[in-house]
């Protein structure tokens, strides 16, 4: 069972996140602890991941359990399950699209959905020769999704997902975690908008 | 889950086709290296005999403050862009990919240095058997340089403009490297034995090879929190 019991944290903005009840042997648990915690808006998903500043907070103060046993202690194993859309889209932009997601197949397990095919999907297969510095923000977003799409893991965090999408974008993102989620994957994601998404869904707002 | 010499791999191929999309970043320590050298006989005056006594500390200084200098940009773009933080929650080995990123160093920064120091060193009137001993010392302390200067490069990751703080972390461990580099060359220009040399740095070398990339990877989870 994937389980996500987030506690509620004083600080500003919102977050939502969808939590599915599915398949697999994951449980997931993120709680502050008594510790003065200023959650943002991004606290959450970035904690989680286990990197950046602000977001070591969550960690520092509370603790993230997965199947009852701290992150910090199975560092290793949960990046292995995990993939991070952060609010820096973390690829090069002196390289192509290709080149790029090259690259981060070997970071992670892969899966085995054609390249091709994602491309298609996120309508960014006319881009592949291009060098990411080129295309619009929107599109590197886009490209940032690739890379979920192309990895196999079942966690997916996704910090602003939306950021730079057009409407369109929004509703494939939206579809996309949908997608996962419906497949026994889960996703934690830290939003400003609403999210219309048709899954078992937790949301945290955090004001 | 790819394997780990696969996550090598693929940092070094990567940062070495950045590397080649860029090669200014590659060229510009080159140059400094060059202009060094060849600027010291200009100062110092050009009798064959003060060349010759002072070429080895000459292009081992200049090659030192190259590769300080290249140091400065090993993590840095990829803090900027955010692919440090995607490398941090990757479940390859944080060490095996700093191996990775500088390895790519070593073959982008001391390599070239070690190739094109036979022309400089002529110029110091070195005969061609004193070369040979000085590309070794050359090739074996750069490794070591690499490898230790990515230490200094995780810590000052985060922080503006720290590469005078580099500098000042990286010299008292790069400095025993320059000495002993230096003094193996001084004493194979005079017949001297300076195989003791090449062993001590083979064996700098070796340390820093086993013991860096984990100090590199602790460093890199230190200054992203």
């Amino acid at each position: 069972m994937v389980r996500a019991s987030p506690g509620p944290g004083p600080g500003n903005g919102k977050s939502s996140r969808s939590e599915p009840e599915a398949s697999g042997e994951r449980a997931v648990r993120a709680s502050p602890g008594p510790g003065p915690a200023r959650l943002d808006e991004r606290v959450v998903a970035d904690g989680l991941a286990g990197s950046r500043s602000q977001a070591q907070a969550l960690i520092r103060t509370g603790r993230v359990l997965v199947d009852d046993v701290p992150v910090e202690k199975q560092r290793q194993t949960f990046h292995g399950d995990l993939v991070w859309l952060a609010h820096r889209t973390g690829l090069k932009g002196d390289l192509t699209l290709v080149e790029n997601l090259e690259f981060e197949r070997s970071l992670r397990a892969h899966s085995n959905r054609d390249p091709e095919e994602v491309y298609e999907r996120l309508g960014i297969s006319r881009l592949k020769k291009l060098v990411l510095r080129s295309l619009s923000a929107g599109q590197q977003r886009r490209v940032a999704l690739a890379r979920m799409l192309l990895s196999d893991v079942p966690l997916w965090f996704m910090d602003e997902p939306f950021t730079n999408l057009d409407r369109e974008g929004r509703a494939l993102v939206m579809e996309l975690v949908e997608d996962h989620c419906s497949k026994g994957g889960m996703c934690v994601m830290a939003a400003h908008q609403d999210v219309d998404i048709d899954v078992p869904t937790t949301r945290v707002k955090i004001q | 889950m790819p394997g780990i010499f696969y996550g090598l791999a693929a940092t070094a191929k990567r940062d070495l086709l950045l590397a080649w999309k860029r090669p200014g970043d590659v060229l510009n320590p080159l140059f400094f290296f060059a202009m060094v050298c060849t600027l010291f006989p200009l100062a110092v005056g050009p009798s064959a005999e003060q060349l010759e006594f002072s070429g080895p500390g000459v292009l081992w200084v200049a090659a030192l403050l190259a590769t300080l200098l290249s140091l400065n940009s090993l993590f840095l773009t990829d803090y900027e862009d955010g692919s440090l933080d995607q490398l941090l929650v990757s479940p390859q080995p944080l060490p095996v990919l700093v191996l990775g990123k500088v390895l790519a160093h070593w073959l982008t920064s001391g390599l070239p240095l070690v190739f094109v120091s036979p022309i400089l060193a002529i110029t110091y009137r070195m005969p061609l058997s004193v070369v040979g001993v000085m590309m070794l010392t050359l090739g074996l302390g750069t490794i070591s340089l690499s490898l230790l200067g990515s230490i200094g490069a995780a810590l000052t990751v985060g922080l503006h403009r720290g590469t005078a703080l580099l500098s000042l972390l990286i010299l008292p461990l790069a400095m025993p490297i320059m000495i002993l580099g230096a003094n193996a060359v001084s004493l194979a220009s005079t017949n001297d034995v300076y195989s003791t040399g090449i062993w001590a740095l083979g064996a700098y070398a070796i340390a820093s090879l086993s013991l860096a990339p984990y100090a590199t990877a602790a460093a890199l989870r230190i200054s992203n929190e």
